[in-house]
Order: C-alpha cells, then structure tokens, then sequence
C-alpha cells in the first residue's frame, strides 16, 4: 500500500517537474515581464513615481528633450518624441500629470537603443508631461506644458 | 486575417530606426458609447515587445492612454539588412499578435 503511494507521490512530482521545465521552455515565446499595474492606475502622478519608482530620487535634467506641439488640437491623438543624450539609457518613462491614470508607458530599452522614443498618447485637459529617464541606474526627468484644446478621455 | 502590425525599418550609420504601428481601439475604459450609453469596455495593449533575431531590444509597458492605433519608433544599433525583427504584443484581455519583418 505505502509502496503504491510512494510511487504515485513520485510520478505526481515527476509530472509537475515536467510540466514545470515546458513551462519555462515554452516562455520565451510569450516572454512578457510582470506588469506594475498598481502603478498604472494610480490617479495622481506623485502616486504613480512612487509606485513606479519606489524610494528613487529623480533629478531634473536639461539632457532630455520632449518634441510635443505647445497647443494640441484633439487631446485622442498628441504625438511625443522623447530624446535624451544622457548615457547608458535603460528606460524611458512618459507621464502626464493630469490625466486620470498619470502614467502612460514605459520602455525599457536594451544597450543597443538609442536615447529616442516616439509615440502617440491621449491627453484628457492641458498638462504637463513628464519624461523620466535611467540613466547609469539613475532617474532623470524633464516636463513640459502641452495646451488641450479637446481632451482626448471623454 | 491582415497582422495587426505594420513596420519599417531604415538603415542609416549603423543605426535601425523602427517605425511601427499597432492596429487596436485602445479603449480607456472610462467613456460611454454615444448611441446606447453603456461604458465601452477597457480594452487596450499592455505589453508590447521588441526582438532582433533572439535578443529582445525594447519592452514596452502600456497604460490606457496610449492613443488608438499606436505609433511606436524607435533607435537601435546592431542590426543589419535581412536580419529578423519580431514585435509581439497583448492586451488587456489577453488577446495578441506578432510580425516577423525582415530589417531592410
């Protein structure tokens, strides 16, 4: 009796192992890191740089430079390009302060990348937004003022 | 079905720029439909990555606000033409897509 429960006991952790090793062999495909997503719905932006940044200090920095239209149209559709000359960039973080959820996106960049990013984000009221950049391990930020004319939040 | 992804690479000094663009509502969560008045659904891409042949060179974690339809470029060096680009992404309901281009 003890031997056949031994041996179930056994082929069950077997199973699980293998189960456990495709697991992590079938990973790759979908590769897609854990989400912070406490940050992302946290509804004011000093929330969202704590949770995102949990007990880091961001210096402001005139080696980041947000391409955005001063006075926006349709706050659906507002096109941003951060650039940065800081170096060893590892991520690019867009922010803006006054939209229901502040954090917008961030983009974690390998050493091959360059200090750029450009995108399209919505915009619910005029605001300013907020680029953060790592830098050496280090958190950097710029903001800059964008007029709304009409939100893009509903 | 048409991938939902559309890309273009270009080759200058040794640096790829990527162009790309994601065909998805993006839907906040937070506005009503204008003819029933019920809420339109949070439906939006939260993850979205980058890899060159086997090395992931960008991951992208995004929230509601990115507009409709992204627009995603980006920078990077190491890659020559013919090489294989791949972008995944999935959403919020854990619907996803992914392109193999070949870097020109």
């Amino acid at each position: 009796m003890i031997s056949t429960r031994r041996f179930f006991l056994k082929t069950l952790m077997a199973g699980s192992a293998l189960l456990a090793g495709l697991g992590s062999f079938l990973k790759p495909l979908v590769a897609f890191a854990e989400r912070n997503s406490a940050a992302f719905s946290a509804k004011t932006e000093a929330g969202a740089i704590a949770k995102f940044f949990p007990d880091q200090n961001i210096t402001p920095s005139d080696a980041i430079t947000i391409s955005v239209h001063d006075l926006v149209e349709n706050g659906a559709v507002v096109p941003v390009e951060i650039n940065t000359s800081l170096p060893e960039t590892s991520s690019i973080t867009i922010l803006v302060e006054k939209n229901p959820n502040p954090l917008i996106a961030n983009f974690d960049l390998s050493p091959e990348c360059s200090g750029f990013i450009a995108t399209r984000i919505k915009m619910a009221k005029p605001s300013d937004i907020v680029a953060v950049v790592r830098s050496q391990g280090k958190l950097f930020s710029a903001r800059k003022f964008v007029e709304v004319i009409e939100g893009g939040c509903g | 079905m048409a991938s939902s992804i559309k890309i273009r690479t270009s080759i200058r000094d040794g640096l790829t720029t990527v162009r790309s663009i994601i065909r998805h509502p993006m839907h906040h969560g937070y506005v009503n439909d204008p003819e029933t008045g019920n809420a339109i659904p949070a439906h939006y891409i939260e993850k979205v990555t980058v890899h060159h042949g086997d090395k992931l060179v960008l991951q992208c974690d995004w929230g509601r606000a990115v507009s409709a339809n992204p627009y995603l470029s980006f920078i990077f060096s190491g890659a020559k033409a013919g090489d294989a680009l791949r972008i995944n992404w999935i959403d919020n309901k854990g619907e996803s897509d992914l392109i193999e281009a070949v870097i020109q």
